[in-house]
């Protein structure tokens, strides 16, 4: 983890990793900036999201007085939710709602966001508080998914085969960060060549807080239907006469 | 058998239209983007699988007590209820349209085990855009109440989705969480959770069990009026309060939770820790009966 913040913040951070959390502030190329997230590929349970809902809390907080909203950099490493007996009964979701909910206050403070997806981002844990943000960034090797191929097949029972050769074509359903890109999910691809100090203040600084990521999708051809069907609703399509 | 009864309309037996048709006034529902656009998923096309001509969600408005509300009802029966990129698409715009034209209330009749896998990277990008709409609709100063109570509960994406809602209404049938009993019986073991018993399945996720924790608002009857009576319910109280007070309440209370019934596994260990009388007997009672118990609890 060291090794990603110290090539993300050359100018420096102070970023404390607490088991599977980390939170701090770090000195980006356009200014200070705070950064919460999780390591390890963490499977989130209702602990796990009550410190990041903290760390955001507390961030908008800490930024009231002063009265200069810091942007925060997600880091989002997740291999979805913990899957529990215990968890399901605490009411797992009412955790990770209540971070979402955070996340959006933080957004309406003024606060800039921008998520890094670094080794993994799966479903659940993805929403909780990486795909609320508002530009998401994968960095190289980031595998984005709900499910694998292979768990997909015996769910649905449509033959692996069959799915593995449809997702050659299409981004609707297989595992991949280049997927999620086409779709308009994620904003931006970096890659290892990349000066990411510089991707990063890019992402900050192009980041704005309305949701465009229908529109993104539609004009990478990954996803076409989304903001015409939800523009038809919003707008009041009515019945023929 | 009581008048009551005999006039009982199931909400889990109903259907996505039956449902908006029990909770609105009578004649006042207009559907938008309604069946006969017939916009199918063409993901499920491809693979050869049936379509639906409202993608399994209907949208629009209506008025609830003469006062006008947007309402939107997934259809279980259609593949779980699941969200695809059109069925969430539609239910965006319903919330953006919230946003945009400020109704009394947008009520959600959720009915869903979440993503639809065979559009699975469009099903979580149009959850995520839910989230945000919901939000937003929250921002404009528009409460949205969801309602659970049918076959599908609320799972997944849209377990969370339900938990963003200013209120929820559940019945004892419905049920809302994260991952279903199934999926971690398969991962963890069907000594972590026996997906097959039904009694400890309602016991992990059922409306009382969410009903105690504060996590569903209100529990009603498996009854198209009684869900009528919640949402009238909710939209008198008005909308709850908002920011980061509001947030910081809510952090200090699910971590009281957490603390509290750290080591609890069964609804049984929680009703007995907060020192509910015959906690066994609690499964047998009916929704008032249920409500009067747990409000009397939370206000000792």
């Amino acid at each position: 983890m060291n090794t990603l913040l110290d090539r993300l913040f050359p100018a420096g951070h102070d970023v404390t990793i607490d088991g599977l959390n980390l939170a701090g502030t770090a000195h980006s190329a356009t200014g200070p900036v705070h950064v919460i997230g999780t390591r390890d590929r963490a499977a989130l349970t209702s602990d796990i999201a009550l410190r990041l809902s903290q760390a955001v809390l507390s961030a908008v907080r800490d930024d009231l007085a002063s009265g200069r909203a810091r942007p925060i950099v997600f880091i989002a490493s997740t291999q979805g939710q913990a899957l529990s007996r215990h968890e399901e009964l605490m009411c797992l979701n009412g955790y990770f709602a209540h971070l979402a909910r955070c996340v959006d206050l933080a957004r309406r403070h003024g606060h800039v966001l921008v998520t890094l997806i670094h080794g993994e981002a799966v479903s659940g844990g993805f929403l909780a508080f990486g795909l609320l943000a508002d530009r998401i960034c994968a960095l190289p090797c980031a595998q984005v998914k709900v499910m694998d191929l292979r768990a997909m097949a015996r769910v649905t029972r449509i033959a692996p085969e069959r799915l593995e050769a449809l997702a050659q074509t299409s981004p609707v359903f297989a595992p991949g960060a280049e997927n999620y890109w086409r779709m308009g999910g994620i904003h931006d691809l970096w890659s290892d060549g990349d000066d990411w100090p510089a991707q990063l203040s890019r992402a900050l600084t192009e980041a704005d807080g309305s949701d465009h990521r229908a529109a993104l999708g539609a004009s990478r051809g990954g996803r076409t239907l989304a903001r015409a069907v939800a523009t038809r609703v919003m707008a009041g399509s009515t019945p023929d006469a | 058998m009581s008048a009551h009864a005999i006039t009982r309309r199931s909400w889990f037996e109903a259907d996505a239209r039956t449902r908006i048709h029990g909770l609105v006034d009578a004649g006042s529902f207009s559907e938008l983007c309604g069946p006969h656009e017939r916009l199918t998923s063409p993901h499920l096309a491809v693979l050869d699988l049936p379509v639906a001509f409202d993608d399994g969600v209907v949208v629009g408005e209506a008025t609830l007590d003469g006062e006008r509300i947007l309402v939107g009802a997934q259809q279980g029966e259609f593949n779980g209820g699941s969200v695809g990129e059109i069925h969430g698409a539609k239910l965006r715009g319903l919330l953006d349209r919230a946003r945009d034209t400020r109704p009394a209330a947008v009520l959600l009749a959720i009915d869903s085990g979440g993503v639809r896998l065979h559009e699975a990277n469009a099903g979580l990008i149009a959850i995520s855009e839910l989230m945000r709409a919901l939000l937003g609709a929250r921002a404009a100063g528009v409460p949205v109440y969801g309602l659970i109570g049918g076959s599908c509960g609320a799972f997944g994406g849209m377990g969370i989705v339900a938990r963003l809602c200013d209120g929820l209404i559940m019945s004892e049938e419905g049920r809302l969480g994260l991952s279903g009993p199934e999926v971690i019986e398969t991962v963890k073991g069907v000594d972590e959770f026996d997906s097959k018993d039904r009694a400890l399945v309602w016991r992990i996720t059922g409306g009382k069990i969410r009903r105690t924790l504060g996590e569903a608002t209100l529990l009603v009857d498996d009854d198209l009026g009684a869900f009528r009576g919640g949402a009238k319910a909710l939209l008198a109280r008005g909308a709850p309060l908002r920011g980061l007070a509001a947030l910081d309440a809510d952090q200090a209370a699910l971590a009281a939770r957490a603390q509290r019934h750290a080591d609890a596994r069964d609804g049984l260990d929680i009703w007995r820790a907060l020192g509910l009388p015959d906690a066994e007997r609690l499964a047998m009672l009916d929704a008032d009966a249920f409500n009067r118990i747990i409000d009397r609890a939370e206000t000792a």
